[in-house]
């Protein structure tokens, strides 16, 4: 989906500007783009595989205050819930995609949902999120 | 038993949405088990909206398995100690 990566460091300068420290967990392909985006790491600081991540969480090794995921299809509705049972940290979900509105209506846990009908021009989701600034919380 | 990656695993459902995947399980599988997210089947920690239901058939545990791109898969690996210790969790 074409706005991930640019959303994703979008979000991470915001955090890191707020004096959040942004770790990063996807599957290997979401990961790589980000780090060829950004290659000297300017925006990325630690990058982990996402599976590892659901397994530091579970077992309590490991936690967050604050956790965003990026919601385009029902694996990822699917990994917000888990992240929602798992985890202490307050929940944002991101949903955008050309049927995000799909999406949306599975998601019947807490969060806060951010959507919008991005797939190309990510403008609409980052009008979203700064309405919401997550990075004030 | 290690990642799924070296399971003996028959795949049941492939590229189904999570709610598939539970209602397929239920309406197939007359033993079952409610899990949480998170919850360990083998070395795999299961993803998904709670509750999230296992099937057991005999020595046979069929269990959701999601990739982000590709959504939901459930997948069928016959392990006797495993599927003892999930029905251990009913009693």
């Amino acid at each position: 989906m074409p706005v991930q990566t640019s959303i994703a460091l979008y979000l991470l300068n915001r955090l890191k500007k707020a004096g959040i420290t942004p770790v990063v967990a996807g599957n290997k392909a979401a990961n790589t783009l980000l780090v060829v985006a950004d290659t000297e790491r300017h925006y990325l600081g630690e990058v982990m595989d996402l599976d590892r991540a659901v397994a530091l969480i579970s077992d309590a090794k490991r936690d967050f205050d604050l956790c965003f995921v990026f919601i385009h299809n029902d694996a990822g509705v699917s990994y917000a819930a888990t992240m929602g049972a798992i985890s202490k940290a307050k929940l944002y979900t991101l949903v955008y995609g050309e049927h995000f509105e799909d999406q949306v209506h599975k998601i019947d846990f807490p969060c806060t949902t951010i959507a919008a009908k991005a797939v190309h021009n990510p403008l609409p989701l980052k009008k979203a999120i700064d309405e919401v600034k997550p990075w004030d919380a | 038993m290690g990642c799924v990656e070296s399971m003996n695993y028959e795949i049941v459902l492939r590229d189904a949405t999570f709610k598939e995947s539970r209602d397929y399980i239920k309406s197939h599988f007359r033993e079952y088990i409610d899990v949480p997210p998170g919850f360990k089947v083998f070395d795999v920690h299961v993803i998904g909206l709670p509750p999230i239901s296992i099937g057991l058939d005999g020595d046979f545990i069929i269990f959701p398995y999601t990739k982000p791109c590709h959504g939901t898969f459930l997948l069928r690996v016959e392990d006797r100690e495993e599927a003892a210790r999930l029905r251990a969790r009913k009693k």
